[in-house]
């Protein structure tokens, strides 16, 4: 039963995903008790990257001037796709002892090392 | 002067400096000498001194209903009524920030309708929950930043005193803490240049101007600048707020003191896996939220600051 679920989540991810998104992924990060968990994620180019905040205070995802999302209030997400290879260092802009770091690597000729 | 003449160099300097400030209506003395020329002050003038006082309300987080504290409204209604009934007169109020939760015009207009129910004047400085508008501080610098510079420091003179209110939540950096920057520190620099180190000054903001606790960002990271401008005042007094529990230290003339937070308790350094809001019995919560009141008293150096409970 349990199987069938995520079967079905992960059509449904795909679903929503469409053609264009072939191949890249959703890859999501937690914000918990202050930290970005993981801390450190390795992604393809044209992968998305989901924040959601699971504090009960509001934080922030900010690379300035790359990306900052608004406050994130508890529940709340910030989706960013990363098209460019390359390390994105973030932080809480509320919270900048809050760091994490996005290493984006080039989306063809590497699938093997995934 | 003859009974002072053992007391070294920089004691008698800071006694004379003491005489000349009672001059101008303040009595206060510090630490290494206290000269039998306070008899000079005009009893009047003395009793007048003792009245002066003010108040500090903080971290208000107008919005906020988490189970920490489902009614921050509520607790908000009831410092200031606390603060009405405060002896005494106070002068006026300063709020060290975190005024709203998440910045919305909606929660500064709540927090508005409900302090101006103390009837004072309130001196603000932003949190960096004031901040979170798209324009970084706009909604915040309209409303309450009138008169000011740069993300909304200013200062001014109460009675004597010379008050600093400075941001250290604007423009923060990654892996960093608090932060002033070299503009504000370059205007504090200018502000403070030309007083005499005999006028007792308070500096208030919202993040702790002393480090705390770096890993839970509770620190200012060029805070030392901004002290090393204030190093030749004898009496300096810094109030923050930010970490929602009273804390002091004292370190040579300077007081440091945090406030509670009006909406809810958050735990002592190192204490939880982070800083967020504290869950407490229900019974507790008031006893962790109040307000500050500080009284410049005759013949002491530092201002007497008593923190008052919603409940004790």
């Amino acid at each position: 039963m349990r199987y069938l679920t995520a079967l079905a989540a992960a059509a449904a991810l795909v679903a929503s995903l469409g053609p264009t998104a072939a191949g890249a992924a959703e890859v999501k990060i937690g914000i918990d008790n202050f930290t970005f968990t993981p801390q450190v994620v390795t992604v393809k180019a044209g992968d998305t990257v989901v924040w959601t905040n699971n504090d009960d205070i509001p934080h922030t995802v900010a690379d300035p001037p790359k990306f900052r999302s608004k406050a994130l209030d508890t529940g709340d997400s910030f989706s960013f796709t990363f098209t460019t290879p390359g390390a994105y260092d973030y932080f809480c802009s509320l919270h900048p002892h809050m760091t994490g770091r996005i290493v984006v690597e080039a989306a063809t000729g590497s699938n093997d090392a995934r | 002067m003859t009974a002072h003449d053992h007391h070294d160099g920089p004691s008698r300097r800071k006694v004379l400096e003491c005489m000349t400030w009672a001059g101008t209506g303040v009595l206060w003395t510090v630490a290494g000498g206290v000269p039998s020329a306070v008899g000079l002050i005009d009893e009047a003038m003395a009793q007048e001194v003792k009245g002066f006082s003010f108040l500090q309300i903080s971290d208000s987080h107008m919005g906020f209903d988490k189970p920490a504290n489902p009614n921050a409204r509520g607790t908000l209604e009831e410092a200031i009524a606390r603060v009405r009934a405060v002896p005494g007169n106070p002068a006026f109020m300063i709020h060290t920030g975190d005024i709203s939760h998440l910045s919305k015009p909606s929660e500064f207009d709540d927090a508005d309708k409900i302090i101006s129910q103390a009837r004072l004047d309130v001196h603000y400085v932003p949190g960096e929950h004031d901040l979170l508008d798209d324009e970084q501080g706009k909604l915040y610098r309209d409303r309450y930043g009138r008169g000011t510079r740069g993300s909304g420091y200013y200062s001014f003179d109460a009675n004597g005193v010379h008050f600093v209110g400075l941001v250290n939540v604007a423009d923060l950096k990654g892996g960093g803490l608090g932060h002033l920057g070299r503009e504000q520190l370059a205007w504090l620099r200018d502000d403070l240049a030309g007083r005499s180190a005999s006028q007792p000054v308070v500096v208030f903001a919202h993040i702790p101007l002393w480090t705390i606790y770096p890993a839970w960002g509770w620190g200012t990271e060029d805070s030392a600048q901004a002290l090393g401008h204030l190093k030749r005042f004898g009496s300096v007094t810094v109030l923050n707020g930010h970490i929602h529990q009273v804390m002091q230290k004292v370190e040579g003339n300077v007081t440091f003191h945090t406030a509670r937070s009006t909406a809810f308790p958050q735990p002592a350094p190192g204490t939880a896996p982070s800083p967020g809001p504290m869950k407490v019995p229900d019974d507790q919560l008031r006893m962790m939220l109040g307000v500050a009141s500080v009284t410049f008293r005759q013949n002491e150096q530092r201002l007497a600051i008593v923190d008052t409970p919603l409940e004790s």
